[in-house]
């Protein structure tokens, strides 16, 4: 008589300490007493920071009501940034104009929101709009002109500030990058020479060093009393420095595609412009875009240095509150609410970036 | 040293390149407001409130000038400037008057072409302590850690004032005013020193203002004053003259709300001042109410450093040499005559 089971044992799960969270713990955190001791270290670090964190930022903080006297816990005083909202966002924009701003933004945020997102596929209209007609309507919309009042742009500040001199600075730098990389791979000695000059030239110095010639040695040569626009100096300064930046980014998105690529290109009949629109910028640029959006990011927070030149982008403008004497001693409100801001929208840039590298990924990746 | 004469060259062309624009004061009634830079903020001396508009003590100089032309203290525009961009902006004429708490020093005066119109706040190091360590005198800091923001005339008059003395000290070293104060309150220093008005200011936002001092000796002069360009002395007259007349005012006991009052007063000097009598105003090329519309508008000296500096202020900046000269202090206007 043979003892043989017949039938297949029914399969049992795996352990309870192989699966599930026990089991990535047991994996992950707690395979050795080693990495116990580095787990229970490293939670012990993450509790004590999150918990003061939090317990500034939240728990003891104090939101509610108007003034400095409000701010009774030990936490963060809220207050004071809920108090002088509107001028962290907007400057010394006349209130009743407020409104304009939010107009531009709902533009600007369709607009970007068409151009980048899947939505629409043929882009052609939304980008017209976004790079013709959008910039042309926020100069008169934020300055003034058809009816609106003129707002100085010594008004303009906070937040908006931020924005106008990033997105300014973003949407020249780009287009004039481009100009220059291919001027300084160019055959004529003279288009290259003016182009490796200036490039050279500008990321030789600190961009405070371009900002404070803009705005210091520039009036000195001017006659009295003729001045450029504070604002223009400075986007016309960031708006060069950041150009030479890219210029180098895409320069180095154009060497890395092979000769080959051009020579069919040419061999196909192309001229050097719908070679380099058709086929090499495209495959150039995609290469590049995490170093076009590191500098864009990097653009976005060398924006703070127009403090040097008196104008008071979102960062100058809290710390100029926090020199009014009702609110005295709130400096670190301001950089946590700043950084926060900042954060916010570099991760932002950041996200979009890491989406598009995938969408555009057509078996080159690494 | 390199820079200063760069930019005294760069001014004498400046200078030659545009003759025009010499009578600010027809410029500043036909833009029909004052262009006055001040800082990007310093508590107490100018800072934006939560409506956005520009406060302090330097502030109301610009207010009481814009008084006395227009006879509304607020036909000012203001432009923040950092330290080291004021100077360009008043050369170059993107500000017709400066007042941002800016020592009046000689190279200053000379070489960078400006004048300055008068003193509004006599400043000068100090040094402030922990009332717990029991020193009265700056004499007794031998020995003593000070906290010091880098980069400023600060550590040399430091290191004079200490030598002068034969004392010894440890200079601990930080970027910013904040980091200065963190330090501070962490004992990592004895002392924190720096210009008695930021001390103040410094003092007000720790959390036990009452256990802190701020030692009497004054180791160094800061007057601090607005200034406007060279070459147009009419200008440079309504700004030293609007300042005077301030002081005039404390001293002869006119303020904002008896102002009207005092214009039927029988005493000559008032009446001269207040343009009841004589022809002050007109000499200036401004209406005869302009003292009278500053005061009025604005306040007169004490009233201005009480409100944003004295002692009902988060500041308590005590009047010390800015106390008028009959009462102790140094403050003296030459008569309106």
């Amino acid at each position: 008589m043979a003892i043989v089971k017949t039938e297949r044992h029914p399969e049992l799960p795996p352990p309870v300490s192989q699966t599930g969270v026990i089991g990535w713990l047991r994996q992950n955190l707690f395979s050795n007493w080693w990495n116990t001791i580095l787990t229970l270290v490293s939670l012990y670090v993450v509790w004590e920071a999150m918990s003061a964190l939090i317990g500034y930022t939240i728990i003891n903080a104090n939101f509610a009501g108007t003034t400095r006297e409000d701010c009774t816990g030990t936490g963060a005083c809220w207050v004071f940034i809920k108090a002088r909202f509107g001028q962290n966002m907007y400057g010394f924009y006349p209130e009743a104009e407020r409104w304009r701003i939010n107009v531009g933004y709902v533009l600007g945020a369709v607009g970007l929101f068409l151009v980048l997102s899947d939505v629409i596929k043929d882009k052609k209209w939304p980008a017209v709009f976004l790079f013709v007609v959008y910039p042309i309507l926020c100069y008169f919309l934020f300055y003034g002109g058809f009816g609106l009042p003129k707002v100085e742009t010594s008004e303009w500040g906070g937040l908006f500030l931020t924005l106008v001199l990033a997105s300014v600075s973003i949407f020249v730098a780009l287009p004039l990058g481009i100009v220059l990389a291919l001027g300084r791979r160019s055959d004529m000695p003279v288009v290259r020479m003016v182009c490796v000059g200036f490039i050279e030239l500008i990321r030789g110095v600190p961009l405070i060093t371009v900002l404070f010639m803009a705005s210091v040695m520039l009036p000195l040569f001017l006659p009295e009393g003729m001045n450029f626009d504070k604002l223009i100096r400075a986007l016309v300064g960031m708006s060069l420095f950041s150009a030479a930046y890219m210029a180098e980014v895409i320069r180095g998105g154009l060497q890395a595609i092979p000769k080959g690529q051009m020579e069919a290109a040419k061999s196909l009949g192309l001229g050097y412009w719908q070679a380099m629109g058709l086929i090499i910028l495209p495959q150039a640029l995609k290469i590049s875009i995490p170093a076009i959006v590191n500098t864009f990011i990097g653009l976005f927070k060398d924006t703070t240095l127009v403090i040097i030149i008196g104008l008071l982008d979102l960062l100058s403008v809290i710390k100029s509150g926090t020199t009014d004497k009702n609110w005295l001693g709130l400096a670190t409100e301001g950089y946590v609410f700043v950084a926060a801001v900042f954060w916010v929208f570099c991760f932002g840039m950041s996200r979009y970036s890491i989406w598009l590298e995938n969408k555009l990924h057509t078996g080159h990746k690494r | 040293m390199k820079k200063t004469g760069f930019i005294a060259v760069a001014t004498a062309v400046t200078l030659l390149a545009g003759t025009a624009s010499a009578a600010t004061l027809d410029d500043v009634r036909a833009k029909g407001f004052i262009q006055c830079g001040v800082t990007t903020g310093l508590a107490g001396f100018a800072a934006p409130n939560d409506k956005g508009v520009w406060e302090g003590f330097d502030v109301d100089i610009c207010r009481a000038m814009s008084s006395a032309i227009f006879g509304d203290p607020d036909k000012v525009k203001y432009t923040p400037t950092t330290a080291k961009e004021r100077f360009t902006a008043l050369q170059s004429g993107e500000i017709d008057v400066l007042a941002r708490n800016t020592t009046w020093t000689l190279s200053r005066d000379v070489n960078l072409g400006f004048e300055f119109v008068g003193v509004n706040y006599y400043d000068g190091q100090g040094f402030m302590v922990k009332k717990s360590l029991g020193v009265k005198s700056a004499k007794e800091l031998d020995g003593a850690r000070v906290c010091i923001q880098s980069g400023t005339t600060t550590e040399l008059n430091l290191a004079d004032y200490f030598a002068a003395n034969g004392m010894k000290y440890d200079s601990v070293l930080f970027d910013t005013s904040d980091e200065v104060r963190e330090a501070y309150i962490k004992d990592t220093c004895d002392v924190y020193t720096t210009d008695q008005s930021g001390l103040y200011s410094q003092r007000s936002v720790l959390a036990d203002p009452e256990n802190h001092v701020v030692l009497p000796e004054i180791i160094s002069k800061e007057p601090l004053g607005p200034l406007v360009r060279h070459g147009d002395n009419a200008w440079g007259d309504i700004a030293r003259w609007t300042l005077n007349a301030l002081i005039i005012a404390e001293e002869l006991g006119i303020n904002s709300s008896n102002v009207d009052e005092m214009k039927s007063s029988k005493n000559p000097e008032i009446a001269r001042l207040l343009g009841t009598s004589g022809d002050l105003g007109s000499q200036l090329g401004l209406g005869p109410e302009w003292a009278a519309n500053a005061i009025k508008q604005v306040g007169n000296y004490g009233e201005i450093f009480e409100k944003h500096l004295g002692a009902g202020t988060p500041l308590n900046i005590a009047r010390g040499l800015n106390q008028l000269w009959s009462k102790g202090g140094i403050l003296y206007a030459p008569p309106a005559r």
